[in-house]
C-alpha cells in the first residue's frame, strides 16, 4: 500500500493564502502584544520620530494658509498725471478693467483721495488751506495672479506703466516675496527634517526586526526543518514591521492632534486680537491617511531590509 | 525510496565524516542506523534532508535527485520527509496542537481539515487529551510524541529519526519504537538513527553500521551480537 502526500486544489491554494496573510496579520500582532513593554516602547520612537515632521508639517500648512490670506493684499497703484480729467480716469479704469490679468479696479479721485487722507492724518486744517489739491487720481488694481505669481504680477504692472495716462505705477510686493522666500527655506528644512526621521524609522524597525529574528532563531531553523519556505517565516517579520509602522503613525497622528488641541485656544485668541476668523488647521483625512500609509510603508520597509539581510543566513544544522 | 550512492562528506578543514556511503531503502522499507557517537548518523540523516549538501555522490530521494537541489526547492523536499529529533526540537511558546500543525499550516491546509487530521494523530501518539497544553508541561516521553506526530501529521512518504528514544526510558522507548513500526507498516519508508543496540535488534529490522565514516552491509543482528556492536 502507497501513502501519497495529499496536496490541496489551486482554488483551495488561493483561498488558503489569502487566509495564511490574514492568519499571519493576527498572528504578528498577538506577538507584539505578547511583549507589551518592548512593542509599546518601541511604538512609541516611532510615534515620536513621525510626530515631529508630522507636526512641522500642520505647522507649515498654517502658516501658508495665514500667508495665503494675504495674498489678496498685493495691489498696484496707478497714479494718474497731474491734471487728467476725471472722465478719462473713468474711461481708463474700464480699460484696465477689461484686461483678463485683472481681477478688480477701484477708482480714488483726487477728490477722495484728498478727503481720506484729511480724515486719516488730522492735517485737515492744513490741508483747508491749499489752493489746489495736490493728490492726483489713482486707480487701485488687484491682479488676477496670487502674490505668488510675482513675474506674473510684474508683467502686468509693467504693461500698466506703459500707458499713456499713468504717471507712475506702484507695486508693493517686496516683504511678500520675502516672506515667501522663508517659507519656501522652512519647508525644505521641514522636508530635510522628515527625511532624516523617515530614515531613523526605518533603521528603528530594521533594528527591532533583526532581534526578533536573532530570538526566534531557534524556531526559525525548526519551521525550515518542516518544510517552511523562506515566504511563510518572512510573513510575520514583515506584518510585525507592518504593525510597529502603523501603530507608530497612529501614535504620532494622536500626538499631533494633541498638541493642535492644546494651541487651538490661544490660536483663536491671537486671530481675535487680528480681526481674523482664522481657525487652526489640523491633520485633515487625507493627510491622515497619508500619515498613517507612509508610516505602514516604512515599517514594511524597515523589515524588508532586515528580514533579507538575517533570514538567509538562518539555516538549520 | 531513499538512494544513496557513493557518497562522502567533508566539512572545511576536517576529515572526512563520511566516504564513500552507498546506501538503498526501497518504498515501505524501515531500517536502523546505528555506530558510536560522532560515526556520522546524525550525518548521514541530515544528507537525506538536505540540510546538509554531500561532497561527492548522489542522493535520490522518492526518485527526485537532490543532490544538487535549488535552496528554493528544499522546503518542498522536507514535506515528504517527517524529521524526528533527539531534543525534540518544538516550539516552547505555543500549545501542542499548534505545535503538531504546523506543517499543515506551512503546506496551506484548511481549517477543518487541519483540525480533522491534527485529532487523528494525536490520538495516534495517545496526546489527545493535551492538545492545548504547552509543550514544556509535558514529560520528556511525551514531547517526543509530540515531536512524532508532527512529523507524520503531513502524512509523509518517508520518516527519519535520530535518536528518538535517546533520553527515554526502555519501556517508553519500546512504546516509541512501536508507533515507527506502526507507521512502517501503513507503508511510510523509515530510518531511524539510533544506539540502543538492545531495543533495534529485537525488532528484526536491517541494521546498517556507521563506523568512522564507512557503512557497514546490513545484518539482522542476533541480540548477543548487540552487545559487542554497541561497544
Amino acid at each position: 500500500m502507497r501513502r501519497r502526500t495529499q496536496r490541496p486544489g489551486v482554488g483551495d491554494r488561493i483561498n488558503a493564502y489569502l487566509r495564511e496573510h490574514v492568519r499571519i496579520l493576527a498572528f504578528s500582532l498577538g506577538r507584539l502584544a505578547r511583549a507589551p513593554m518592548a512593542s509599546l516602547m518601541t511604538t512609541a520612537v516611532i510615534g515620536i520620530a513621525l510626530a515631529l515632521p508630522a507636526g512641522l508639517y500642520v505647522l507649515l500648512n498654517n502658516l501658508q494658509a495665514v500667508t495665503g490670506d494675504w495674498d489678496g493684499t498685493v495691489r498696484i497703484s496707478l497714479f494718474l498725471k497731474p491734471g487728467s480729467p476725471v472722465e478719462a480716469l473713468r474711461t481708463l479704469a474700464k480699460r484696465v478693467r477689461a484686461r483678463d490679468d485683472v481681477a478688480q479696479v477701484q477708482i480714488i479721485t483726487a477728490q477722495q483721495g484728498l478727503e481720506e487722507f484729511k480724515r486719516s492724518s488730522g492735517f485737515d486744517t492744513a490741508l483747508e488751506s491749499l489752493e489746489e489739491n495736490p493728490l492726483p487720481h489713482v486707480l487701485v488694481v488687484s491682479p488676477s495672479a496670487s502674490g505668488r505669481d510675482s513675474a506674473r504680477v510684474e508683467t502686468l504692472a509693467r504693461a500698466l506703466r506703459q500707458l499713456p495716462e499713468v504717471d507712475l505705477a506702484q507695486l508693493d510686493m517686496e516683504w511678500l516675496q520675502r516672506l515667501y522666500a522663508l517659507l519656501e527655506i522652512a519647508r525644505r528644512v521641514v522636508m530635510g527634517i522628515a527625511l532624516m526621521l523617515a530614515l531613523a524609522v526605518l533603521l528603528i524597525v530594521g533594528n527591532t526586526i533583526r532581534l526578533d529574528i536573532q530570538n526566534r532563531r531557534a524556531e526559525i531553523e525548526v519551521t525550515k526543518l518542516i518544510g517552511a519556505t523562506n515566504g511563510f517565516i518572512r510573513r510575520p517579520f514583515l506584518y510585525g514591521g507592518v504593525w510597529y509602522g502603523l501603530l507608530g503613525g497612529i501614535l504620532a497622528w494622536l500626538m499631533v492632534s494633541g498638541a493642535l488641541t492644546l494651541i487651538e485656544t490661544p490660536v483663536e485668541r491671537l486671530a481675535g486680537l487680528y480681526h481674523s476668523q482664522y481657525r487652526l488647521l489640523g491633520l485633515g483625512a487625507s493627510d491622515s491617511l497619508t500619515l498613517f500609509l507612509l508610516a505602514t510603508l516604512l515599517g514594511l520597509a524597515g523589515s524588508w531590509v532586515a528580514v533579507g539581510r538575517h533570514l538567509r543566513a538562518i539555516e538549520p544544522r | 525510496m531513499i538512494l544513496l550512492q557513493h557518497v562522502s562528506k567533508r566539512y572545511p578543514g576536517t576529515q572526512e565524516v563520511l566516504g564513500q556511503v552507498n546506501l538503498h531503502l526501497g518504498r515501505s522499507e524501515m531500517a536502523f542506523l546505528t555506530g558510536p557517537s560522532g560515526a556520522g548518523k546524525s550525518t548521514l540523516l541530515k544528507l537525506i534532508a538536505a540540510i546538509e549538501r554531500p561532497s561527492r555522490g548522489q542522493i535520490v530521494i522518492d526518485g527526485q535527485n537532490i543532490t544538487h537541489l535549488p535552496r528554493r526547492r528544499i522546503p518542498y523536499l522536507r514535506r515528504k520527509i517527517g524529521i524526528i529529533f533527539q531534543d525534540h526540537h518544538l516550539l516552547y511558546d505555543r500549545t501542542v496542537f499548534d505545535n503538531v500543525t504546523l506543517p499543515l499550516v506551512i503546506a496551506g491546509f484548511g481549517h477543518r481539515e487541519i483540525r480533522r487530521r491534527a485529532r487523528a494523530a494525536l490520538d495516534k501518539v495517545g496526546l489527545l487529551k493535551k492538545e492545548q497544553a504547552m509543550p514544556i508541561t509535558l514529560s520528556g516521553g511525551e514531547q517526543q510524541r509530540v515531536g512524532i506526530a508532527r512529523a507524520v501529521i503531513n502524512r509523509p512518504p518517508i520518516l527519519l529519526a535520530d535518536e528518538p528514544t535517546g533520553n527515554l526510558d526502555p519501556e517508553l522507548s519500546a512504546e516509541i519504537m512501536g508507533l515507527f513500526e506502526d507507521f512502517n507498516r501503513v507503508g511510510v519508508t523509515v530510518l531511524i538513527a539510533s544506539h540502543d543496540i538492545d531495543l533495534i535488534t529485537r525488532l528484526h529490522r536491517p541494521i546498517y553500521r556507521l563506523a568512522s565514516g564507512l557503512l557497514l552491509a546490513p545484518s539482522q543482528i542476533a541480540p548477543r551480537q548487540g552487545a559487542a556492536l554497541a561497544r
